[in-house]
C-alpha cells in the first residue's frame, strides 16, 4: 500500500543536492518505519509508557447565522495533565477552523499540513479552497495511514461559497458530513446538553452559551477535559473568537454559592 | 495461540528532569547530569543540555541514544539554515523543526522528552514543552522528565499565569528576575532530588539573554 507522502514533500530545492554523505539529510523526508508487518503492535508496550497527550472535548454545530465551534483545553498523558492551555482549535486560514482530539501531535500536524494544501490550492487555482475539498483533502491523507495507530478525531468547520460547512474526518478514514457532532471523551456528556438545547433558528449569543455550557458539563463530568472552553463563530466573514472562560470560574458562574440562611444558632446553656 | 513478545527492546529509560523558565527578557533551562539504566548509575556528570543555534538551547531526558541522535540532526539541520538563509535559527523556527522532526519518527518514536528555552524575535524569553511524538506549546515555563510531576505542581503554584486561550485576554509574564528564576530553579531540584532516584548528582544551569549564555553548576545530593 502506498503512503501519501505529498504531506512530506519539502519545497526547499537544496534537497538531493548533497554530496550523499549524509543521505538522510538531503533525501526527502520519509516516515521510518519498523520492520515489521503490524505498526499496530509493534512497541505497543513502550509505546503505551510514551503515553502521548490526548483525551478532551470538542463540538459544533451548523445554526441559521453560520457554524458554532468549541472545545476544551486540556491535554492528558495516562493520568497526568500535561498542559491545561492547548489550542485546539486551529485556524487553517481565516474562513476555516479545524478541531483537535486524540493524538496532540497527530492533529497539530496533519493540520499544519493542511493548512499548507489549503494556501496551495489557493495559489494554483487563484480561489479559496471549499470545506468539502479541504475535508476530503485531510480524510484521504487519513485513510492512507489506517491501522497504523494514528489517532485523529477532528472537525473541518468553515464558511465558503455554498454557505456553512461542517464535516467530520477521523483517522479510521471515516468523513461525515453534518449539521452537530462532538468529539472526544467528553463527547456524550456535550451530546445531552448540545442536543436537549440545539434550535435551528438561534442567535449568535444563544448559540455561543449552549456550545460553552456543553463544553463545560463535559469537563465537570470528563476527567480528560477541562481548562479553558473557548469558542469560535464561523460567519460570513470568517472566524471569530468570540469568548475563553476557564471552566472553574463557568462553574461558580452557573452555580454560585449562596451563603445559607441560619435558621438557629447554638447558644450556651445556663446552669446545670 | 498466546502472541509472542520480543525478549528486546530497542528503548531503555536513562532518567533525569529537565526544566526551563521563561522570563521577560532572559531564558532559564536546566537539567540534573545523574544518567542511568535501571538501578545502576552510568554516569554522574552527563550533560543533558545542547546549544542549538545562538537563542536557543535544548534540555532532553528520556533515552539518552536517541536524544543524541535527535540532536545530531538538528545541529545539522540548523547547520544547513545557516548556509541557505546567512543567518542563525530562531527559537520559534528551530520549535517547529523540533516537532516536525519528532513527528517524522511518529511508528517508532525517539523516546525523548523536551524542553527547548530560548529568546524569541522580540527579544522575550520564550520555553516550548513537548511530548514523545512532536505535539508542542509555546509556556512561561515547563518541566520533563522523571521528575517532572514533582516539579510541575510547585512551578504551577508559584508562576502560574492566566491561560492565553482566555478572552479578553490576561497579562500572562513571568514576573520574577533572572536571579529570582534561577533560584526557583535550584529549590526545584533540591527537592526533586529528595524523592526522585533518577534526579541526582549536579544541576546544570544554562541562562540565555540578551548578554548571550552563561552556565552554572550546582551540587545536588548525590545518593
Amino acid at each position: 500500500m502506498k503512503l501519501d507522502t505529498s504531506g512530506l514533500e519539502s519545497t526547499s530545492p537544496f534537497f538531493g543536492s548533497g554530496d550523499e554523505l549524509c543521505p538522510e539529510l538531503s533525501a526527502a523526508p520519509s516516515f521510518s518505519l519498523p520492520l515489521s508487518t503490524d505498526f499496530d503492535e509493534f512497541q505497543k508496550d513502550t509505546k503505551a509508557t510514551l503515553k502521548h497527550a490526548k483525551g478532551t472535548t470538542t463540538l459544533a454545530f451548523i445554526f441559521k447565522e453560520g457554524v458554532m465551534v468549541a472545545a476544551d483545553s486540556r491535554a492528558s498523558m495516562g493520568g497526568y495533565i500535561s498542559s491545561q492551555s492547548v489550542k485546539k482549535i486551529i485556524e487553517i486560514n481565516p474562513y476555516m477552523l479545524g478541531t483537535m482530539a486524540g493524538g496532540a501531535a497527530d492533529c497539530q500536524f496533519w493540520h499544519r499540513n493542511l493548512g499548507i494544501k489549503c494556501r496551495l490550492h489557493e495559489l494554483a487555482n487563484k480561489r479559496r479552497i471549499s470545506v468539502t475539498g479541504a475535508s476530503k483533502l485531510l480524510a484521504n491523507i487519513l485513510y492512507s495511514y489506517r491501522g497504523m495507530g494514528l489517532s485523529v478525531g477532528t472537525m473541518i468547520a468553515g464558511w465558503d461559497e455554498t454557505g456553512p460547512g461542517l464535516y467530520y474526518v477521523d483517522s479510521e478514514g471515516g468523513r461525515l458530513k453534518g449539521t452537530r457532532f462532538s468529539v472526544g471523551s467528553g463527547s456524550p456528556y456535550a451530546y445531552g446538553v448540545l442536543d436537549s438545547g440545539y434550535k435551528f433558528d438561534m442567535s449568535i449569543e444563544e448559540a455561543a452559551e449552549l456550545a460553552r455550557r456543553a463544553i463545560y458539563h463535559a469537563t465537570f463530568r470528563d476527567a480528560a477535559s477541562g481548562g479553558v472552553a473557548s469558542v469560535y463563530y464561523v460567519g460570513p466573514n470568517g472566524w471569530k473568537k468570540l469568548s475563553g472562560d476557564d471552566v472553574g470560574e463557568l462553574h461558580y458562574h452557573y452555580y454560585p454559592v449562596t451563603p445559607s440562611t441560619v435558621e438557629q444558632e447554638m447558644a450556651e446553656v445556663a446552669g446545670a | 495461540m498466546t502472541k509472542q513478545h520480543p525478549a528486546w527492546s530497542p528503548y531503555d529509560n536513562n532518567g533525569g528532569t529537565c526544566v526551563a523558565i521563561a522570563g521577560a527578557d532572559y531564558c532559564v533551562t536546566a537539567a540534573d547530569t545523574r544518567m542511568s539504566t535501571g538501578y545502576s548509575i552510568l554516569s554522574r556528570d552527563y550533560s543533558k543540555i545542547i546549544k542549538l543555534a545562538d537563542k536557543c538551547v535544548m534540555a532532553s531526558s528520556g533515552f539518552q541514544a536517541d536524544v543524541k541522535a535527535l540532536q545530531k540532526l538538528l545541529a545539522a539541520r540548523h547547520l544547513i539554515y545557516q548556509h541557505q538563509h546567512n543567518k542563525q535559527m530562531s527559537c520559534p523556527a528551530m520549535g517547529q523543526l523540533l516537532s516536525n522532526t519528532l513527528y517524522y519518527k511518529r511508528f517508532f518514536p525517539y523516546y525523548s522528552f523536551n524542553v527547548l528555552g530560548g529568546l524569541d524575535n522580540e527579544g522575550k524569553g520564550c520555553v516550548y514543552t513537548y511530548d514523545a511524538v512532536g505535539s508542542y506549546e509555546r509556556v512561561g515555563y515547563s518541566s520533563q522528565g522523571s521528575g517532572s510531576t514533582l516539579i510541575m505542581p510547585f512551578l504551577d503554584n508559584q508562576l502560574k499565569s492566566p491561560s492565553p486561550l482566555l478572552l479578553p485576554a490576561q497579562d500572562a509574564v513571568t514576573p520574577l528576575s533572572e536571579a529570582e528564576a534561577v533560584d526557583l530553579v535550584k529549590t526545584c531540584f533540591a527537592s526533586a532530588t529528595e524523592r526522585d532516584i533518577y534526579t541526582a548528582n549536579k544541576l546544570e544551569i544554562v541562562v540565555l539573554n540578551k548578554d548571550g549564555i552563561h552556565r552554572e553548576y550546582m551540587e545536588l545530593r548525590k545518593d
